[in-house]
């Protein structure tokens, strides 16, 4: 297993081979028809070393964290954590970890879910 | 006594496990090939309740690093209360051994029944992992017949 | 002073790949005691045997020590040789070498120096051992199975068949189980009640069987051959022995608005009911939280139309006392409570339904008269979705962690039998995996497919949504199609995953039966024993031991049934001969052992001693080794060390502790 794929497994905490391949997480997704790689096949990604292609992918963007795959994933896969490090490998390469606490309120309103914040925090902690 | 360091220590561990339960859950162990240190020695009991608290003693006054007792879940004893005494009498015991000068976490109780294999490996591992940490067993060192 | 022979079993390369069994030989023959140590092959074997009986021949041993596998596996036939041989068989130790050493242990210099210690602590313990004689104790020669459900029906039948007594305990008003709530049976497809119903009436009119309905198991004492049990017969109101089954109280009885358990809570019961027509026995029961005569005093209306005058208000529980040499667990399973699976909406919809529901709605008995129906609406469903796998097979800790393996192929009966009755309905079924491995399971779903064509999906369901017009979205994902797909449909049934009937777990502790963390009872044996409980005299029958259909169940009951057969068989067990003891020097007549022993084995006398040239009458513990199990307890809570236990003695545990120290 590359570096790569270990550190998506790091971050996100993820077991794949826990997987079953029952789908129940593609079935669940609201983003489905937008993404180019299924939720159902991030595990697989990981597993066979295309992590890079996982990172790159139109998924990374589209993914909404809103978590349905991660609650009714029978086998506690949770595949939303896998995207998201993807997304924060992505975030860390581009950018550095340049986001400080302080800076957070300038740029919310009041309309930003919690959810958001705590992702925030979690991507861009130094 | 020379002090070894964690890795060369091998600790004397005494497990009493009960015919029904953890006896049964060792072997299941066994044969689902989960390991655990060689330094655990298993002696089968009829049941926890039989584990004389003067066993445990003479362990540690052999030189024993560490006794573990296993019995079959509570509520689940085959003889149906043996576990129970035997959870009193090793919480008296216990509770007076820093006293005797052994320390607590020599010792330590736990419940795993036939089907545990799992944890009854996993269990070993801490204990003998809890017990390395310990070090030798050399408070009642003075004590020991030294034949 | 002990003569010892020390025996290292190879076991093929199961030992000898990990543990030098030579060097632990040859270790052993400086052993205090140890006269002949040698290494074989296969100790178990005849040929292994015969080499125990020449050595003992040769070297005139008086005990023996056998660095094999487990006890669990081998002491029987270690013993046995040594009888053969000449020797007593509790002369016999095993060092377990196998599933305590080699198989755990990957360094063969750490497994051969762990193997000498253990062999060393068997010797140790030879050397201390003495001849025992093995008792003997009556058997009681009835069988008590508890569950009348297909397991225990079988069971009790294929006992009560040999010639044995047989009682069956029930908790509901009839036998009959799970199975008499079912339709058809796969992969035959015949009416189920058409195969069950002649074996409850063969049941109930066999003069070996004795049916307790609407009973339950109150407490358990004794052991193998000779248990004692309390059975509570819950009252009826309605004497067994007068009713003649007519139904006029059902009938007339005004308080009809209880759910019947029967039909899953999807009809109505009177407050006096018998669960289904062919109930056996066919005697109603008055549910008391629902009859009004018995809640306010006022109706007794079935009483006054009750031409047999069997009815009996003032009836109260009544506790029955049996005794019995076996006993068959055959408590059965339940469908799991489906309150955690919000996404399925199963609270939410009536149309969302588990497929013993659709048993009941498919039934011609059944609250729809067996049309197919939604319960919303009554309307007949056009399209109807199947889930597999709902709480099977799960890792998180809402469902269960196993395949409850009978979803699969009753899902495809469930499909094919609504295609060929209504061939203008849809049927889609979304599966993981289907696994059907039976005698013409495979073949069975394949028509299903292919002759009836039902619509199998690979992939799950991630969410039902009922709608404002009351049909069901279903949001799912076609995973060889590589799409999300969403199907408006106006049924959908759940494979809900099965669990041990709550019953069980209150009933192994009665039994000191184990269960495992799914509450499924233990085998003595997983492949060797599997319908043996680790308790002697405690046999298992269906579900309570693990999923399984009813063929299997079947099979299974008649296997136990032939267990208890050959238990009952027998006119004495051998006793284990481990049984307490104490020294009439030692001990003072305390009565501390009494208290704490689980048997009542423990009585007292007075009894003139001896004591050191002084002659007195003292109170002295006596064990009697029939009803004694050997657990032990008394040893350790003898204030004065008067207690011992044969073959576990202090002085052997002892002399253990001190081997494994050395």
């Amino acid at each position: 297993m590359s570096n790569r794929e270990e550190k998506v497994l790091q971050i996100s905490g993820v077991n794949p081979r826990k997987c079953m391949k029952c789908g129940k997480c593609s079935a669940s997704c609201p983003s489905y028809d937008e993404m180019d790689i299924k939720p159902h096949q991030f595990v697989s990604y990981v597993l066979n070393g295309r992590t890079k292609a996982l990172a790159e992918s139109k998924s990374v963007e589209k993914c909404l964290a809103c978590f349905a795959c991660v609650e009714r994933c029978p086998r506690n896969v949770e595949p939303a954590k896998i995207i998201d490090a993807a997304r924060q490998l992505n975030v860390r390469q581009r950018y550095g970890d340049t986001l400080s606490a302080n800076d957070i309120p300038s740029l919310i309103d009041e309309d930003t879910p919690q959810q958001l914040l705590v992702s925030a925090f979690r991507k861009y902690k130094r | 006594m020379p002090m070894n360091s964690t890795e060369s220590f091998a600790p004397k561990i005494v497990a009493f496990c009960c015919n029904w339960c953890s006896y049964a859950g060792a072997d299941l162990a066994g044969s689902s090939r989960l390991a655990y240190p060689a330094d655990v020695k298993i002696i089968k009991v009829p049941c926890s309740c039989r584990v004389n608290p003067m066993f445990i003693l003479r362990a540690f006054e052999k030189g024993a690093d560490g006794v573990i007792i296993c019995g079959c879940h509570p509520g689940d004893c085959h003889y149906s209360t043996g576990n129970y005494y035997a959870r009193r009498r090793m919480t008296l015991l216990f509770s007076m051994l820093e006293y005797i000068g052994i320390e607590k976490d020599r010792v330590r109780v736990e419940w795993v029944s036939a089907a545990e294999a799992v944890k009854f490996s996993e269990t070993m591992n801490s204990f003998v992992l809890q017990i390395k940490n310990l070090g030798e067993n050399v408070r009642l060192g003075d004590l020991r017949c030294k034949s | 002073m002990q003569r010892i022979g020390v025996f290292v079993c190879h076991c093929g390369s199961n030992i000898a790949a990990t543990v030098d069994v030579k060097r632990v030989a040859l270790a052993m023959l400086s052993e205090n005691g140890v006269v002949f140590a040698d290494d074989y092959q296969y100790m178990c074997s005849e040929s292994g045997q015969l080499k125990i009986a020449q050595a003992v021949k040769e070297h005139n041993l008086t005990g023996l020590v056998i660095c094999s596998c487990s006890p669990r596996m081998h002491e029987a036939t270690f013993r046995k040789a040594a009888e053969k041989a000449g020797i007593n068989p509790y002369m016999v130790e095993i060092a377990n070498i196998r599933e305590q050493c080699s198989w755990i242990h990957k360094d063969i210099e750490q497994a051969t120096q762990k193997a000498i210690i253990l062999a060393r602590a068997a010797v140790a313990k030879v050397n201390l051992n003495s001849p025992l004689i093995a008792g003997k104790s009556p058997v009681k020669k009835r069988a008590l199975v508890i569950g009348g459900g297909i397991a225990g029906i079988q069971t009790a039948l294929d006992i009560a068949d040999a010639g044995f007594e047989v009682d069956i305990v029930e908790k509901t008003p009839s036998i009959g189980g799970k199975m008499s709530q079912l339709d058809k049976t796969f992969p035959t497809l015949d009416c189920s009640a058409c195969i069950l119903t002649p074996k409850m009436v063969d049941c109930a009119a066999h003069e070996k069987i004795t049916i307790f309905t609407y009973s339950e198991v109150e407490n358990v004492s004794g052991f193998v051959g000779n248990f004692t049990v309390d059975i509570k017969k819950k009252a009826r109101y309605v004497d067994s022995a007068k009713c003649t089954g007519c139904g006029l109280c059902q009938e007339k009885c005004p308080s009809k608005k209880a759910l019947s358990e029967f039909n899953c809570g999807l009809s109505n019961r009177s407050a006096i009911y018998t669960p289904f027509a062919q109930a056996v026995p066919n005697v109603p029961v008055i549910d008391p939280l629902q009859c009004i005569k018995l809640k306010t005093g006022k109706c007794g209306l079935c009483e006054k139309v009750c031409a047999a005058n069997a009815i009996d208000y003032t009836q109260k529980d009544e506790i029955i006392t049996r005794e019995y040499g076996a006993i068959v667990v055959a408590t059965g399973f339940d469908v799991i409570n489906l309150d955690n699976y919000d996404e399925y909406a199963y609270s939410q919809s009536k149309d969302v339904i588990t497929s013993l529901e659709l048993e009941r709605i498919m039934n011609a008995a059944g609250p729809t008269k067996g049309h197919l129906e939604r319960m919303s609406d009554g309307k007949a469903p056009k399209n109807i979705v199947f889930v597999q796998c709902v709480g099977s097979r799960c890792a998180d800790n809402k469902g269960k962690s196993y395949c409850s393996k009978i979803c699969c192929m009753y899902t495809a009966k469930h499909a094919m039998l609504i295609r060929d009755k209504y061939p203008d309905v849809n049927v889609s079924v979304f599966y993981i995996d289907v696994r059907t491995p039976g005698k013409n399971f495979d073949e069975f779903y394949r028509r299903a497919v292919e002759e009836y064509g039902v619509n199998y999906i690979k992939g799950q369901v991630g969410k039902v949504t009922p709608e404002p017009d009351g049909s069901l979205t279903v949001h799912g994902v076609d995973l060889i199609d590589g799409r999300q797909v969403k199907i408006s449909a106006d049924m959908v049934v759940l494979a809900a995953a099965i669990e041990p009937n709550a019953s069980v777990r209150q009933l192994a502790t009665q039994l000191t039966a184990s269960i495992d963390t799914n509450n499924f009872l233990t085998e003595a044996h997983p492949k060797l024993r599997p319908v043996e409980s680790p308790t002697a005299g405690v046999f298992l029958s269906g579900v309570c031991q693990g999923p399984k259909d009813i063929p299997e169940t079947v099979s299974q009951a008649g296997a136990a049934a032939a267990k208890v057969i050959g238990l009952l068989a027998k006119n004495e067990l051998t006793t284990n001969p481990c049984t307490a003891h104490s020294d009439e020097l030692l001990c003072n007549g305390c009565s501390a052992c009494a208290n704490v022993c689980p048997y009542g084995a423990i009585s007292y006398q007075d009894k003139e001693v001896n004591d050191h040239g002084i002659r007195e009458t003292r109170r002295i513990a006596m064990v009697n080794t029939a009803l004694c199990q050997g657990c032990g307890a008394c040893t350790v809570t003898c204030p004065s060390g008067a207690m011992d236990l044969n073959g576990f003695s202090n002085k052997q545990i002892i002399a253990e502790v001190d081997a494994i120290c050395r």
